[in-house]
């Protein structure tokens, strides 16, 4: 027996995607449908509203209510060299082979705020290769992207940053490329000088540009296999040959119809090579 | 109790959980009919040992949850320390790095919640021994889709907060001594 209230949020949630979509054409209609109706029943609750509907209401009559709830769709927690294991198989394995390239094109696909654009940059910084490197730092929500070319994070994260920093073979201290303020850590602007932010979906966009290194960490789990499909046949026509593709702890290749297209570089940190045409 | 049609099992645990789950997990045959589904709370750096621990001492399959792999029957599933684990309900399962819900990567809540969506009335929820409330709301879904909810029995457990929490927020559930539960769970592949 489903209680009546479960059921009819299902109905509802599938029709405020679509209602997303036909309006503002932001497509999470094939987004893995369990996180979704979490976050949607948390943005209901906490935006006010007495039920799916009525938000999808506000949505298509208010266009404020729009970057409200990307918020929540959206919402992206990480940490700077989340994973230091990933960050040290990039350094001392994927760089190597970048180094013999006159100029790179590093691609952080769902940037959110920055973590991880942030963590790439001073890694090539430490390996001198950060002004041949052009980074271009994608998301859908333009809070994030704000977010993220701010590059503010709250102090009490950075003991968790640095360790993590650290473990992941630094070769200078993450105090280098912060100013502490007001209780936030203000980043190197530096840093992001030679950073292209912008507005780009794995859903509805295309082909971004031709890569030597895509990193894309923990967004794949939110799409459905379909999805995640049409995200990594993007990834593979916009690696140069020899790219590589580096994706989340438990983000993996296997059981994608692109699979063949690349080789495990480092199998245990998800990091691929594309295979030549 | 085991008059309905059951098709998963999931069970959340946090302090002194592994001791519990070594009374419930080892006895299930290999043949055992139903997927079982796991959430132990464990310190997000540290590599998941559960699945090692489990796979030399039981009969049963014993993985690491994949993201969007299929829910097999006679599997027992752990959730990857620092991702919740969710089902969808096309059967298959979801990772997400989401914020932490009651201070928790996995929570125990986000397991339940979305099975109970998956599996309806067909599915048992169990909580164990743990320190904190996780599991209280997900115990309570289970229960309002019409599923079998049980509670390890407080006295008993290592640590009594949760499995007395979800007991307050779900009068209807059972409370049963960890040695109950393991012979329950066992019996639902017999039936």
């Amino acid at each position: 027996m489903t209680s009546v209230r479960d059921s009819v949020e299902d109905i509802e949630i599938p029709l405020l995607l679509e209602a997303l979509y036909q309006r503002y054409h932001y497509d999470f209609r094939h987004y893995a449908g369990a996180s979704i109706k979490r976050r949607l029943l948390q943005a209901r609750a906490q935006l006010g509203f007495s039920s799916i509907s009525a938000m999808q209401d506000s949505l298509l009559h208010n266009p404020d209510t729009v970057p409200r709830l990307l918020n929540y769709l959206t919402v992206q927690v990480s940490e700077m060299f989340r994973d230091p294991s990933y960050y040290r198989a990039l350094r001392e394995k994927v760089l190597p082979h970048l180094r013999t390239y006159p100029s790179l094109k590093v691609w952080i696909a769902g940037c959110s705020n920055g973590e991880e654009l942030y963590s790439l940059a001073i890694l090539f910084r430490e390996e001198g290769l950060d002004q041949r490197t052009l980074f271009y730092a994608t998301d859908i929500n333009p809070a994030a992207l704000q977010a993220a070319e701010a590059g503010v994070y709250p102090l009490e994260q950075i003991q968790k940053f640095t360790a993590n920093h650290q473990k992941s073979g630094a070769k200078s201290s993450l105090s280098d490329y912060y100013t502490a303020d007001y209780g936030r850590a203000v980043f190197d602007k530096t840093l992001r000088s030679r950073v292209v932010f912008s507005d780009h979906s794995l859903v509805t966009d295309a082909v971004f540009a031709e890569m030597h290194l895509i990193s894309c960490r923990n967004v794949l789990i939110y799409f459905d296999r379909d999805l995640q499909d049409r995200a990594l046949g993007l990834f593979k026509d916009s690696l140069a040959r020899k790219g590589f593709l580096g994706l989340g702890s438990k983000e993996s290749l296997r059981f994608s119809a692109h699979a063949a297209s690349f080789s495990d570089f480092v199998s245990e940190d998800r990091i691929y090579q594309r295979r030549e045409p | 109790m085991t008059d309905q049609a059951i098709r998963a099992v999931v069970i959340g645990a946090s302090a002194g959980g592994v001791q519990a789950l070594l009374q419930i997990l080892p006895p299930l045959p290999a043949t055992y009919p139903l997927p079982v589904l796991i959430v132990v709370h464990v310190p997000p750096d540290r590599d998941n040992a559960l699945v090692s621990l489990f796979q030399a001492r039981c009969q049963i399959q014993v993985r690491e949850a994949e993201d969007k792999e299929p829910v097999l029957p006679g599997v027992v599933y752990f959730a990857p320390s620092d991702y919740h684990l969710l089902v969808e309900t096309d059967g298959t399962l979801s990772l997400s790095s989401d914020e932490l819900v009651n201070h928790s990567r996995p929570s125990i809540d986000v397991l339940l919640e979305s099975s109970a969506d998956a599996f309806g009335s067909e599915l048992v929820g169990v909580i164990l021994t743990g320190a904190n409330d996780d599991g209280a709301r997900g115990l309570q879904a289970v229960v309002e889709a019409g599923g079998v909810a049980i509670v390890e029995d407080p006295a008993e457990a290592y640590a009594s907060a949760m499995p007395a929490a979800s007991l307050r927020a779900s009068p209807s559930a059972k409370a049963m001594k960890v040695a109950a539960i393991a012979s329950y769970v066992s019996s639902l592949g017999t039936s």
